[in-house]
Order: structure tokens, then sequence, then C-alpha cells
């Protein structure tokens, strides 16, 4: 875990952020992890609209290995795997910012209330928060999962963002309690400024950088969380999904019949996208704490 | 330390509370009807039979009875033992079926997570502050992280086990056996065993590894390090200092990732066809057996939960700190 980037107060704000950029272009962590995560979301954007036909048509010949017509090949249905692949990157990310970001904003919530207020409200939030957190997130998913009828990509962001904020909670809480004391929090407070407000303006702004990084891990969470459901049969019901074409490969025997062009893709995507994110996780670590910069 | 083992078992019984109260409501109160679902599976064309089974179901559930009653009745079963019987393996009881399966699950976690974490730790530890290998090495580790359980599993399954020929792909042993004490058996076991364990491992070991190197580099700018430095102290020393202290967020970090590591077994076992919890709870999704899949899960909360609780024990015997009451606990 991170420190608080040392931002103090009497740094002019555009100083700061130009001294941030600097060391951030000159980050190889940093720049290596962002290029990786705009050409695939790139794919993800663009790729469908170069394809005229839909992700699960039947369009070329079965179980062809890849060629020029076929990038990625085809299924043993004779899908295609580069269509599937581009669609499925659209449900990774989809599910990644609505799953993340759900979870992002409730661990805020309950950690920046948990640690500002302190007192009852804080042992009563953080019982919650342990609670939450000893639950084992993807059993609980897929017992709701299951009973679910029909099931889209929102809705499992829903339930990803419901079960995985707790860490987010506690360590955002730890943060804030060690701000909530500085004098230019104090300064608001006599000033008559309401909670609310000094949360969002005198505390949150002060962990920016340390949120964003939070966010960014959830979202690698909540990408694998979804693999692992999509994986096990309680993926949407409809569309695709990396973790999808994973299971559709297990299902037909893709890795006896050598067909590594089904399998290999979808695998390598989530981990090219997460990997991605958690390196450009640590390059932002090192961009602004002064402390790792060395390196 | 009383205070501490107090709250932490406070906190479990609590979660084990909200676990069975979530098992109860999410039937009652999804959307999407259990019973219909289960019969539209059975497939019968007679009304007078569907309306036999609905019966049937319903009182499964016990959704014919006030929802307070249906609530106290859930706890009453369950305090007996009695999770209700499978659909998939009718008529054995849910538990049974989860008696038979959990030693293979175990027998894939708990050596995966204990090796994992010994050996990531070591070498995260190793690799800090040794530049050439830390930039080698710590990429690989977090693309190791970013890697989804079963995809790993399937790039091993296929590259080790058909590509190669080297380990069987399904199974926990040969099917030509049964089981029986003998070295030939214990050796299809073995064999049977390596790879899901392989991937499970190697997951978890970037994780570790990578937790640890980031840890020994915050403990190396500590004011200690700085002092026993100035004192003149050899470095294996200073290291070995670090190593301790670092290995307290670690500690904590494995019962954060319990959860995570299970999962990660569950998804493993269904690429392996692993007769353990994880096949039960593909069995379950895919033939509708809500029993089974809900006692599954009390059954995987609970262990979670005694393994949470093993590693405060740990904690505690490591950081004497709990010990003399004096905080310091995570």
């Amino acid at each position: 875990m991170t420190t608080t980037p040392a931002v103090t107060e009497e740094t002019p704000v555009p100083a700061v952020r130009r001294e941030a950029l600097h060391f951030a272009l000159r980050n190889g962590k940093l720049v290596a992890g962002l290029v990786v995560v705009v050409v695939f979301l790139a794919a993800a954007v663009v790729g469908p609209m170069t394809i005229s036909y839909g992700p699960n048509d039947y369009v070329g010949p079965a179980m062809a290995a890849p060629s020029g017509e076929y990038w990625f090949g085809t299924t043993m249905f004779g899908q295609d795997v580069f269509a599937q692949f581009v669609y499925g990157l659209r449900s990774t990310f989809l599910v990644g910012v609505l799953g993340g970001g759900l979870a992002a904003l409730i661990g805020m919530a309950v950690g920046f209330t948990a640690g500002y207020r302190g007192g009852l409200v804080d042992e009563v939030l953080n019982m919650i928060t342990n609670i939450v957190l000893v639950l084992p997130a993807l059993v609980v998913l897929l017992v709701a999962n299951a009973y679910l009828g029909v099931r889209s990509i929102g809705v499992q962001a829903l339930f990803i963002g419901l079960t995985s904020w707790p860490w987010a909670a506690r360590a955002i809480r730890a943060q804030t309690f060690s701000l909530r004391s500085r004098d230019f929090v104090d300064l608001a407070r006599l000033s008559g400024v309401r909670t609310p407000r000094i949360i969002v303006r005198e505390i949150a702004p002060n962990m920016s950088s340390y949120l964003f990084m939070t966010f960014i891990l959830l979202f690698g969470g909540a990408v694998l969380v979804a693999a692992s459901l999509d994986f096990i049969g309680l993926g949407p019901t409809q569309g695709v999904s990396l973790g999808l074409m994973l299971n559709n490969a297990a299902r037909w025997s893709a890795l006896q019949l050598g067909m590594w062009w089904w399998f290999v893709p979808p695998g390598a995507g989530i981990t090219a996208v997460v990997g991605a994110l958690y390196v450009m996780n640590v390059g932002l670590d090192e961009v602004f704490n002064p402390k790792l910069r060395e390196m | 330390m009383r205070r501490y083992f107090g709250r932490k078992l406070l906190v479990y019984g609590l979660t084990f509370f909200v676990a069975v109260t979530v098992n109860w409501l999410i039937p009652r109160f999804m959307p999407g009807d259990p019973v219909q679902s289960m019969l539209s599976r059975a497939n019968v064309s007679q009304p007078a039979a569907v309306e036999a089974m609905r019966l049937h179901y319903t009182s499964m559930f016990g959704f014919d009875q006030p929802l307070w009653r249906q609530y106290l009745n859930f706890w009453g079963a369950l305090l007996r033992g009695d999770l209700g019987i499978s659909i998939w393996l009718f008529p054995t009881p849910v538990t049974d079926v989860i008696v038979r399966a959990v030693p293979y699950t175990l027998g894939l976690l708990v050596p995966a997570i204990l090796l994992s974490w010994v050996a990531g730790n070591r070498f995260g530890a190793f690799a800090a502050r040794r530049r050439w290998l830390d930039n080698s090495v710590l990429p690989l580790g977090y693309v190791l992280t970013a890697t989804p359980y079963m995809w790993l599993a399937i790039l091993l399954a296929w590259a080790l086990g058909i590509v190669a020929g080297i380990f069987p792909v399904a199974g926990a042993y040969s099917f030509a056996m049964r089981p029986e004490l003998s070295w030939a058996f214990a050796g299809s076991l073995l064999q049977h065993w390596f790879l899901p364990f392989a991937s499970l491992f190697l997951v978890a070991f970037g994780g570790w590894a990578i937790g640890m190197r980031n840890m020994i580099i915050y403990e190396l700018e500590a004011d200690y390090v700085t002092y026993l430095r100035s004192l003149g102290a050899p470095g294996r020393l200073v290291r070995r200092y670090a190593f301790r202290n670092a290995i307290l967020p670690q500690i904590t970090g494995l019962a954060l990732q319990l959860g995570v590591l299970v999962a990660g077994a569950l998804v493993t076992e269904i690429v392996f066809s692993y007769p353990g919890l994880g096949h039960l709870i593909l069995q379950a999704v895919q033939n509708q057996d809500f029993f089974l899949l809900q006692g599954t899960f009390l059954f995987i909360v609970l262990g979670v939960l005694v393994a949470n609780f093993v590693v405060d024990v740990a904690y505690v015997l490591v950081d004497p700190r709990t010990r003399a009451g004096m905080g310091g606990a995570a």
C-alpha cells in the first residue's frame, strides 16, 4: 500500500500538475501500461465497427486455423474468433468500468464517512466492511447469479460492485483518518463549511491520485471476477465476453482438438489488460510518490 | 489479546449469520422462480405430474409457510447439519456430496496457498533492490497476478497435458483405477494433482512476490534501517530485520486473499474436471441443483472463516505486540 502523495498546500496547483506530467512521460512502466490499455481499448471500440456480422453468427468454415481472412480462426461452429474477441473486449471494459466504478463509489462513501466521522459511525461501518471483506465474493456472486433467470453485463457489474468494495473502503478510511486533523481541514471546519463539502473539496482532492489508483485495482479485480463467473457458466445470457469464450472453448473440447486459437486470445486479452493496468499503477505510484522516483 | 480474539470472533460470527441469511434470502427475493426453473428442466408433460412436482419442490424449499417460520426452519435444519437433498445426485444428501468432494479441494488449496506464500515471500524479498532481477521479474509477477486462474490452467493442460503428453488433464486419478491404498493409486493421484496445483501456485506466487518486494522497499527506507546502517550493521542483518517487519502485512494479505484463492481453486478444478467443490458447483449450476449450490456456498464460507481465524492466531504468534496488548494488529 502507498502513503498519501506529499502534495503540500503551499505549492500552486498548476506547478504540481506540470511536475507530475514531467515524471509521468518519463516513467517507462506508466507509458508502457498506458499504451497497452489504449491499444486494447481502441480494439474494443473500433473493432466491432469494422465487422459486418455479429460475434455469434456462423460465417466461416468450422474449426479453421488463423488465416488472412479470419485472423484468429473460427470456432467449432464457424464463428469468427476475432469478432468474438473484439466484442468480448467491450464487455470486459464495460464490466470493469461499471463494476470497478460502483465499488470505488461505495468504498469512497464508506471510507470517507467512517474516517471523517469516527466514533460510533466508524465502528458500525468498520464492522460492515469487515463482514463483507471476509465473505468470499465469487461464491456469493455464484449463488446470486444462479438464481437470476436472465443475466446481463449490467447486473453482473452491479453485483460485482456490491461485493468488491471493502478493501478500498478500508484503505480510504485510513487515508482520511490521517488527513482529517490537518490544519486546512480544521480551518474549513472552523469557517463553517459543512461535512460533505469538506470531504469533497478538502480531503478528496488531497488523495485524488490514491483514489485513482484504487479505482484501477478495482477495475482489474472486477474484470477477473467477471471472467471467472462467465467461465463457470453464469455469464451474460446474451452476447459475448472473454470469459464466455473460454467457457465455450473448454466445453467443446478445444483443448483436445488442438484449437489453440479459440482459448489463447481471450485469456491473453484479459491478462494483457489487467496486467497493463497493474503495471500502470506501479508507474503512477512512482510519479506521485517522490520517495520512489529514484529507482 | 483477549479483546483482539473477541473482536475477531464477533466479526466471524456475524459474517456467518449474514452468509446464512443471504443464502436464505436469495432464492426467495431474486427475480426468477427456482421451482419453475427446476420444473422446466425436468421437462415433464403430464399436468398432474407437474403439479405433484411443484408441490414437492415448494415444500422442499418450505415456500408454503410464513416467511419467519421459513427462516427459523432454515436455521434449525442447518444446525442439524441438514442442507437438503441433492437433485443432481438424487437422493444423496447435500452434506454427503460435499464431504466427499472436500478432501480434493483441500488437497489442492492448502499446499498451493502455503507453498506459494512462503516461496513468493522469499523470492520477493530476494528480488527487491537487485536491479536486474527487479526489472526482469517484476513485470513477470504482474503478468502472473493478472492471469485468470482458469486460463493458466487451460494453457498448462494444453501444453503439458495434451501437446507434450506428460500429465493427464482430467479427473483426480486414472479412470482405470478405483480408490485404494496402493503405490500405483497414490502415484496416479499425484500425477493428476500436479497440474491443477501448479496453476494455482503460479498465479498466487506472482502476487506474493510483488507484495513482498514492495513491502521490503518501504521497509528499507525506514528510520531503523538507516540507523542500523549508520552503525555499520551488515546488509544481511538489515535485510533480516526488514523481512520480519514486512512479513506482517503479508500475513494480513493472506487472510484478505483467501476468498480469491478459493475462487481460483474452483475454476481450476473445473478446467481439470477435478472432483472437488468447484466441480460440484459446475454440476449444480448446469443441473439447476440449488440445494447443492447453496450447501457448497455455506461450506466454503465456513471454511474461509476458519482459515481466517487460523491466520489471526498465526499473526499473534508472529507479532509480539499483539500479545502484549500494544495493538499493531491490522
